[in-house]
Formats: C-alpha cells, structure tokens, sequence
C-alpha cells in the first residue's frame, strides 16, 4: 500500500512538472512573439500577429536594416549611450556610497545620522514629486548630458545603496579596521585595501540593482537629458511608437528584439548573482 | 545607528579621528550629489506647490489653493480610485499566484531551476519595452473582435493587470522561495507524525512561518501598483478618453503617477503649480505606505 502510495505522489509531480513547463512555455511566449514578428513585413503584424512567417509576410533582416536610422536617430547611439550611462552611474554610485556608509558607520556624529536618515527617508519618495525642480536643477548646472548625469543617478539613487552598504558594514568586526590602524595603516588605505575586499558581496547585490534600474529607467533621463542630441533605448522605443503618424511595426518589434537580447545574455550568464542581489535588496527596502 | 551593537561598538576612537579628517573624500561627493539630486529638488518641490508658476523662476505665492485645485480636478479623483482598485487586484492576484508557484517549486519538482529562471526573466525587461511587447500581444487578439486596447478602459484595466502579473510574479516568486525554504524542517516533520494533510500543514505551520515574506511582498506589490508610471504610458497612455461637456477630459486607464505627469507637461503650463501639489499629495499617499510597511515588519521582528 505504502509503493502505491508513492508512486501515486510520484504521478502527482511529474504531472505537475508537465504542467509548469506548459507554463513556462506560455511565459516566454511574449518574447518569443516579438522575435517572429521582427521578421515580419510591417502591414501583417498587427493582422497576423500569431501567425508563423509566410513567403508573404516574410521581411528577412529588412526589417532590422530599417530599425538602425528608424526616428532620423541611430540606434546604436542610443544603445552606446545606455551602456556609458550605465555603467558610469553604478560605478559612480559604488564607490561613493561605499565610501560614505563606511565614513557614515565609522564616525556616528550628528551630521552622519542627518545623513543617514536623510537616505532611508529618500527611499520612500517617489520620484514625481521631484522630477520637475531636479529636471531643472539638472539643466541650471550643466547635468544635462550622458557624460554629468551620472551624478544625478548618484543623488537620487543613493537612499538604497547607502542603506545597504551600511547595514552590512555594522556586522563587519571593528577590531580587523583597528588592527590595521594599528598597523600603520591611514582611513583611505583601511578602506580600500581592508573594507573593501569584505564588501564584495554587497556591492554585487547593489551593483546588480542598479544596473537594472539604471538601464531600464525611462522618466529620468527623458527628463533631465537633452533630447535632442541624446537617447537612451528606453527614449528611443518611446519615440518611435509615441510620435503620431504610422509607426512601422515590423522595425519597432526588431529594435525591441534587440534592446532585449543583451538584458536576457547578461540575465543568463550571472543569473545566480541577480536573484541574490534582488532577493536582498527587496527584504531591506 | 546604534553605538552598541552585540556589546562591540560601531565606532572607535582609534579609527574615528582619523576618519573624520578624510570627510572631503568619504563623505563629500555623495553627500554634495544627494543634495543636487534629492534634498534640493524635495524641498523646493514643496515650495512651489504653494505658488503659481510656469518656470521655476517666475512663482508667485498662491496659499494652499494648489491643493484645493487639485481635490477639485476630476481627473486626479479618477486616476486615485483607478489606481486604488488596481493595486488591490494586482495585490491579490500577484500575491496568490507567486505563492502558488513557489509553495511548487520548493516541493522538489524536476525542472524547478528552469521554471525559476523563466518565471523571472520579465524583470529584467524595462517597463516601456513590457508595455509595447504587450501591447503588440492583446491587439493581435482584439484585432480579431474588432477592437484594440486602446477603446476600451476596462481591456486596458486587464491589460495592465495581466501585464503586472507577467512582471512581477517572478519576483514576489523569488522572495517566498526564501521564506520558504526558511521554514523550520523539524516543525514540518512534527506535523506529519502528528497526522496533519498537506492542507493542514500549509495553513497551520507554512503560512504562519512566512508572514513576514507575506508583509514584503503585499507592501512591495502595493507600492509598485501606486508608483507604476512606464507600463501604463506605454500599454494605453491614458487611453480611451472620455470629453466631458465642458471640454475637460478623464483618461480612463490613467494612473496617478501617470495623471501628475500629464499635469506637469500637459498643454495648459499654468497647472504646474497643481500638478506639483498633486505630486506632494501622491508622495505623502506612498510615503505612507512605506512607513506602515517599516512599522509592521518591525512589529514582526520583535515577535520571532
């Protein structure tokens, strides 16, 4: 009775697997949709949506070919200008913040816990309510371009990191710092070649949600950025479907296919990485 | 910010001194940037909405009228219920779904690792890119009926929530996954010796031992569905509109967020003075929710 049992629980599983890889499948359909599209000719995307590409319907790369000047802007542009934004503002937001939780940590005067608090309170704010006076503020100091908008992502960005940062730094044991002051060690040298080192962990975590964030954002640097001369890829799709007139769909499906292949490489290779850093980032903020 | 914690100091005088000589270097240029890029911006953000203006130099002070503009506008009071009822369906139906999903995956199925890769893949994709992958997706469907998503409110209202779901249960996925597997192993044990059904089990020892999983992911949800701005501009923008008589409009799948940026850079620029106090309104509705979250999972701590 007890092997019917288990083999009727067995049963049970392997219909359930069945069942979440029909799940799945239904899941990555969407994606999957956009790719088959991406070679479609532009007039049957909306009428053949579900339909496998016919010798009529069919575009090849035209439509990939089209989508790199679609909007008079090249889209390589925007995707160039995406990844310096990027990775300019993670790389800005680690190492400041780093260094400010370390500071904000270590000398626990009034001011710091102002500060402190100041970012756990900006954790909460969204951001309507200071996109109008930060887009101007951005544009009076000059923060308008790829390059100086970083500092900006420093600013508002900064609540979670340093939050993060901070709480991992309490749980660091203070006599490995003091052991190196003692050493002959100065603050940058502790911090660097000391703390640093331990907070690897943290700063993938951190990293990770910023990189996401960074990449993705669509309001900020549409409203901060000069338009004119500079798009991002989340700008760029919003341009080309917001603008009034016909839209090509066939070359909008293609630059959306291609602003989702390095998001799914770079999801695929450190994956492990990402769930970790989400995990955590979403249980403290 | 504690100076004791465990009975070893957070401080010492050691490295203090020393520290604090650097705070040009630490402290400054995050400190300097939070300014330009947060506490600025905040507070000259709850200035203007006291005042009337077009740019942000030309203010005249106006009171609280701002306000009583803004609980006026029809299209704010929309957007609010709008907003309130989808976070309360996207609250339930994420929340349950995820749940579900990771209660299975823990359970040791064949393929858990794919399953969970897949479900999580959605987040990773940016907002506006969702919104145009979507909305490719239900006109293929409604072209059929002769509709789109663009004429219809209550489609758009699915819509989005369909569209969330994809999104979002993923995540909610990943963090009952870690309560989960928190569970005391012995506890589950005890309940099987004891005689308990799955059923009983899941009600009595699972659920109970991920409550504050439970509290994260019911807040994170909610706070999402307030603050939700590039799914809903690119899935319907607001759309369909309905006129009234005296030529003001109500986009009937507007959210919040949405609705104070259509006031900020709408055609009339003289309601900058009411969308910035639409926006204080909307900051004090999430910041809300965010401290009753800090004060609940607080709570929580304390009784583990």
């Amino acid at each position: 009775m007890g092997s019917t049992l288990l083999k009727k629980k067995k049963n049970g599983r392997t219909l359930l697997s069945l069942l979440f890889a029909f799940v799945c499948l239904l899941y990555v359909l969407p994606v999957f949709m956009v790719l088959l599209n991406s070679f479609k000719l532009n007039t049957f995307v909306k009428t053949e949506t579900f339909a496998w590409p016919t010798e009529e319907s069919y575009a090849g790369t035209a439509n990939y070919v089209k989508g790199m000047t679609f909007g008079n802007y090249p889209f390589v542009k925007s995707a160039m200008y995406s990844l310096a934004i990027t990775l300019l503002s993670t790389g800005l937001i680690l190492i400041c913040t780093s260094m400010a939780a370390w500071y904000i940590s270590r000398v626990d005067s009034l001011f710091c816990r102002i500060v402190y608090y100041g970012c756990v309170f900006s954790m909460v704010v969204p951001f309507q309510m200071v996109m109008f006076t930060l887009s101007k503020t951005a544009d009076t100091l000059k923060l308008n371009t790829p390059w100086t908008i970083p500092v900006i992502y420093l600013g508002f960005g900064a609540g979670l990191a340093v939050f993060m940062f901070a709480g991992f730094i309490k749980s660091i044991p203070l006599e490995i710092e003091e052991a190196a002051a003692i050493d002959g060690c100065g603050p940058m040298r502790t911090f660097f070649q000391v703390v640093l080192p331990m907070l690897r962990p943290t700063m993938l975590s951190i990293g990770i949600l910023e990189i996401m964030w960074v990449w993705n954002d669509y309001l900020l640097p549409y409203l901060v950025l000069d338009r004119t001369k500079y798009m991002t890829i989340p700008i760029h799709i919003q341009y080309l479907k917001g603008s009034y007139g016909t839209v090509d769909l066939g070359a909008t499906m293609a630059l959306i296919m291609l602003s989702i292949v390095p998001v799914i490489v770079f999801y695929l290779t450190c994956q492990k990485h990402i769930i970790k850093g989400v995990a955590a980032g979403a249980v403290k903020g | 910010m504690r100076r004791k914690r465990d009975g070893s100091a957070v401080n010492s005088y050691l490295l203090r001194r020393p520290i604090q000589r650097w705070s040009p270097v630490f402290l400054l240029p995050m400190a300097a940037a939070f300014c330009i890029g947060f506490v600025w911006p905040f507070l000259h953000g709850i200035f203007l909405s006291f005042c009337k203006f077009k740019t942000t130099s030309k203010w005249t002070w106006v009171g609280i009228s701002n306000y009583l503009k803004a609980f006026q506008d029809e299209s704010f009071v929309y957007s609010f219920w709008h907003t309130a009822l989808f976070a309360m369906v996207s609250l339930l139906l994420i929340n349950v779904l995820a749940f579900a999903v990771a209660y299975a995956l823990t359970q040791g199925l064949r393929g858990t690792n794919l399953f969970r890769t897949v479900f999580f893949m959605p987040n990773l994709i940016g907002g506006i890119v969702l919104g145009y992958i979507w909305s490719m997706i239900f006109d293929g469907v409604l072209s059929r009926y002769g509709t789109s998503i663009l004429l219809n409110g209550r489609l758009g209202f699915w819509g989005l929530i369909i569209l969330m779901c994809w999104q979002q249960i993923g995540y909610m996925m990943i963090i009952y996954i870690a309560g989960l597997q928190a569970v005391p192993e012995d506890m589950l044990e005890a309940a099987r010796i004891d005689g308990a059904s799955a059923w009983q089990t899941l009600w009595k020892v699972t659920i109970p031992n991920v409550m504050p999983s439970i509290t994260i992911c019911t807040f994170l949800t909610l706070t999402n569905s307030f603050k939700l701005f590039d799914q809903n501009l690119a899935l319907t923008g607001g759309q369909p509109y309905i006129i009234n008589p005296d030529g003001t409009s109500i986009h009937t799948t507007e959210m919040l967020a949405l609705n104070i940026y259509n006031t900020f850079y709408g055609q009339a620029a003289n309601a900058r003075g009411v969308a910035q106090a639409k926006a204080v309104l909307f900051f004090v509705l999430v910041a809300g929710i965010g401290l009753i979250q800090l004060y609940a999972t607080r709570r929580k701590e304390v009784q583990q």
